[in-house]
């Protein structure tokens, strides 16, 4: 992949971020994402050259720790909801093609 | 009696019973029939369930029940908001005809104060963009010149109020999501305090960010609001465990010795360019107004905010790849046929259900988040967000809120902007909220190009919403054409 000093994209790390993404692009979105995601991190140079080594990160905007409930069940039983709205059910569980492999 | 228009009134003629709520729900059904094919605010209107809801509250007031502070008043919810039994789509195909087993807690709370759900308004696919464009349903239109956008991503929740559909309605704020479609729909859209709003319900973007929030017709309708829907809720870990707070107390208290101070970095004359000289006269107008109500009124440095942009674009793709990475066609939504295995069924249905901006998101993301680059993106950007926060809180030494401009423009034509960087420069003002966590309120002030409403943003530090709504109070008072 390209180097992060770089910030530009090319087709191959857009192809393999997409597929990371579990996503398909096509040959036309491959060029058009690579110039557009491109153009977001050239923007996001202005951070880079910001000496912030020794300022904590920030990943909550507030203070909360250890956040504790009871321990009971509270939670309601949608078992038959919850599957009624899947694309496939079957024996109350969810259905899906083969995990492995070409479909028997 | 005629069906008053503002929320406050509806509550109190509902409850007094000089006014049906059944008739309430009937002029706004009506009004929703007239204009809402050429606006478009709404994925779903629920015509029967506000029916029934409505007779019921009626039957609640003439047996001598109290409803409630919303009693029979008409709310509109952004289609991000679980509704049990009712479509809740994200203006996503790859949610389309999914319908929640459960509600979210703002709309419990809602129910519980007598509101009317009266539909399921459009938004940027999963709250992702600034102008409504982003649906997989077709945009919204700004009710007040049908070829300008509403502004997004709540943009069908501001369409809704500006035309009249529903008094009150319900937004989520990301980077922006609820003021910016405010300002540019002309009316009034809040973002409260991170954890002050349960997020229980709401279809998550990205979660260190989201909010939700009223959007009204006036400030006393949104602080009405606010207090209605905020407050402890176990059901989200992040929930502030404390009461809502009171912000009606010192509402109209006015802003005699108030401290404002006019964010210089959001004043169009620094390094962030692209503000529309109307908009900055107008904000220049607002500080003015509300010092000549009696605020002591200054400018004040907030050097960081200039990189909260590309802050946020690390941050909010990060958590947003994460988020949506459960869309995967197994238990719910869309899925893709002919899949020869999971891993490619789960491949197709993304592909085939996400829309572009959703996919570039995601893609940006995952590329921030991926080894190697983790601390050069997505690290990077939170410790700005702490540097945006230590500055705020220097500011707040100084000051009780701050002003700047919400959108850098008025509303801007539908497909004017196809680039996605130049899109997301519309959040320059509204993301330093989010980033911190604050609340902060847009209040409609005079117009700007070809006669749009301009909005004005007020905020305030942490939990600081009283004195926030305080501000906006007085603001809105002292607005051009006198705002009701």
């Amino acid at each position: 992949m390209s180097d992060p000093e770089s910030h530009r994209l090319t087709r191959d790390d857009v192809a393999h971020v997409a597929s990371l993404a579990l996503l398909e692009l096509t040959e036309a979105e491959l060029d058009e994402f690579a110039g557009q995601l491109s153009a977001v991190l050239e923007h996001a140079k202005d951070i880079d050259a910001l000496d912030v080594g020794d300022v904590a990160p920030t990943h909550h905007p507030y203070p909360l720790h250890n956040v504790f409930r009871p321990d009971v069940v509270t939670s309601a039983d949608v078992r038959e909801q919850a599957l009624a709205m899947a694309p496939e059910a079957e024996d109350g569980q969810f259905r899906v093609p083969p995990a492995l492999g070409e479909e028997p | 009696m005629s069906v008053p228009s503002t929320a406050t009134e509806i509550a109190a003629a509902v409850s007094s019973g000089s006014v049906s709520a059944s008739d309430v729900v009937e002029s706004h059904l009506a009004a929703i029939d007239a204009r809402e094919s050429e606006i478009h605010a709404f994925n779903t209107v629920t015509a029967d369930q506000a029916r029934a809801t409505a007779a019921d509250i009626d039957a609640r007031v003439a047996a001598g029940e109290s409803v409630g502070p919303l009693a029979g008043v008409p709310v509109a919810l952004k289609d991000n908001m679980c509704t049990n039994g009712i479509a809740t789509t994200c203006s996503s195909k790859i949610l389309e005809g999914w319908e929640p087993p459960y509600d979210a807690t703002v709309v419990e709370r809602l129910r519980e104060a007598g509101a009317v759900i009266v539909g399921k308004t459009n938004l940027d696919e999963f709250a992702m963009g600034s102008s409504t464009e982003n649906s997989a349903f077709g945009p919204s239109r700004n009710p007040l010149d049908t070829s300008k956008v509403p502004g997004g991503s709540s943009g069908g929740s501001a369409a809704a109020v500006a035309a009249g559909f529903a008094p009150l309605s319900i937004g989520s704020d990301t980077g922006g999501s609820i003021r910016q479609p405010a300002a540019l729909c002309g009316v009034v859209g809040m973002k409260p305090t991170y954890g002050a709003v349960s997020r229980y319900g709401l279809i998550a973007f990205a979660s260190s960010l989201d909010q939700i929030g009223p959007f009204a017709k006036n400030v006393t309708d949104a602080a009405t609001m606010f207090e209605v829907i905020a407050g402890h809720d176990p059901r989200d870990s992040t929930s502030i465990p404390e009461p809502a707070a009171d912000v009606h107390t010192k509402l109209n208290a006015g802003v005699e010795g108030l401290r404002v101070g006019v964010i210089t970095e959001l004043m169009g004359e620094g390094q962030l360019q692209g503000f529309e000289p109307e908009v900055i006269a107008q904000t220049r107008a607002a500080a003015d107004a509300l010092a000549a109500a009696g605020a002591t009124v200054g400018e004040v440095s907030v050097p960081s905010v200039i990189y909260g942009l590309s802050a946020y674009y690390q941050i909010a793709p990060a958590e947003a790849s994460s988020n949506l990475a459960r869309y995967d066609g197994v238990r719910y939504g869309h899925r893709a046929p002919g899949g020869a295995n999971t891993a490619a069924m789960m491949k197709a249905s993304r592909t085939a259900g996400f829309g572009a901006e959703v996919k570039r998101r995601i893609m940006l993301g995952t590329y921030a988040l991926s080894a190697g680059y983790y601390d050069a993106f997505y690290g990077k950007a939170q410790r700005v967000r702490t540097l945006i926060i230590d500055e705020l809180a220097a500011a707040y030494q100084n000051f009780d809120v701050l002003l700047s401009p919400t959108s850098p423009c008025v509303a801007f034509p539908i497909g004017a902007v196809s680039d996605p960087l130049t899109m997301y420069l519309n959040d320059t003002c509204t993301i330093p909220s989010n980033l911190a966590g604050h609340p902060a309120i847009s209040v409609p002030f005079g117009t700007g190009a070809g006669d749009l409403p301009v909005g004005v943003q007020i905020l305030a530090p942490l939990q600081g919403e009283a004195v926030m709504f305080q501000a906006a109070a007085a603001l809105e008072a002292a607005a051009p054409g006198g705002q009701s």
